[in-house]
């Protein structure tokens, strides 16, 4: 059974727009407010943007993961974490150090065997 | 002559209330973000458990309007729907303090938990594949845990 680009193109989508999601939802969070906490919830659109980026992205895995091995698929998604990675440098001046880097990569691997595992 | 209010009071508008993150996070805070960003791990995982236990009471093609309407009348679905929610909802929370780089891999562990639900609840079997990609997710996530004290 070989994985068709479709899916891949599909799964690789989504983990980018879910990507995003991670960045608005932390842009929200940090713009919480202690007082009328609710309302600074439910008015922030940052956090609203991160929620609809999660939903497309879920549906973008659903259409992806319906073909192909998810020994390829998997890695794919986990590889949203890697962008997030990036993002956090990017738009929050995160360091990226090589304790993250070592944790992210064995994350991936991880990921890809347990999709081999599941095939 | 003795003011009711300071200047300081009157100038302050509703926007100038500090956010809750305008400090650096203390150590502890960074903690319990990583804590609560692992509960979030258990709930989502228990999430797609439910979902899939009810999606596989689902009649054959069922439409749209079907699928919908039975997350509204189906407990599991219901559920798990409600745990994703809840599972957000932490995420935010934990997101307030600590590094994104940080806490945002540690989701990882959904796999782990998945893996070891699906065992338990659908009797999938579990391989050495699927033990080895357990532990070397599990070996990453410890590695960004011990860093988020020397970070």
């Amino acid at each position: 059974m070989t994985t068709p680009f479709s899916s891949m193109a599909w799964v690789m989508s989504g983990s980018f727009i879910g990507s995003f999601g991670a960045v608005f939802l932390k842009a929200g969070a940090k713009r919480l407010q202690r007082e009328g906490l609710i309302r600074s919830a439910v008015t922030n659109w940052r956090l609203a943007a991160g929620v609809f980026a999660y939903l497309v992205s879920a549906i973008f895995f659903l259409f992806g993961v319906r073909n192909g091995e998810l020994s390829v698929l998997y890695p794919l998604v986990a590889f949203g974490y890697v962008w997030t990675m990036f993002w956090s440098r990017l738009f929050f001046g995160e360091p990226l150090t090589r304790t993250k880097f070592v944790a992210l990569g064995l994350i991936l691997v991880g990921i890809a065997v347990l999709g081999l595992g599941n095939e | 002559m003795k003011f009711r209010y300071s200047k300081d009071d009157i100038l302050r508008k509703p926007s100038d209330v500090a956010p809750l993150n305008v400090t650096v996070s203390t150590p502890a805070q960074k903690r319990r973000s990583l804590w609560l960003v692992f509960c979030c791990t258990l709930f989502g995982a228990a999430a797609q458990i439910l979902i899939k236990t009810g999606a596989n009471t689902f009649a054959p093609n069922p439409t749209v309007a079907e699928m919908i309407g039975r997350i509204f009348t189906h407990l599991p679905l219901f559920t798990g729907y409600a745990f994703y929610g809840i599972s957000t909802v932490m995420l935010v929370v934990a997101l307030r303090h600590g590094e994104l780089s940080l806490l945002y891999p540690v989701i990882a562990l959904t796999f782990v938990w998945v893996t070891v639900l699906s065992v338990m609840v659908f009797h999938d079997s579990m391989n050495p594949l699927k033990l080895l990609g357990i532990t070397i997710i599990v070996g990453g996530v410890a590695i960004l845990g011990r860093g988020s004290h020397t970070a």
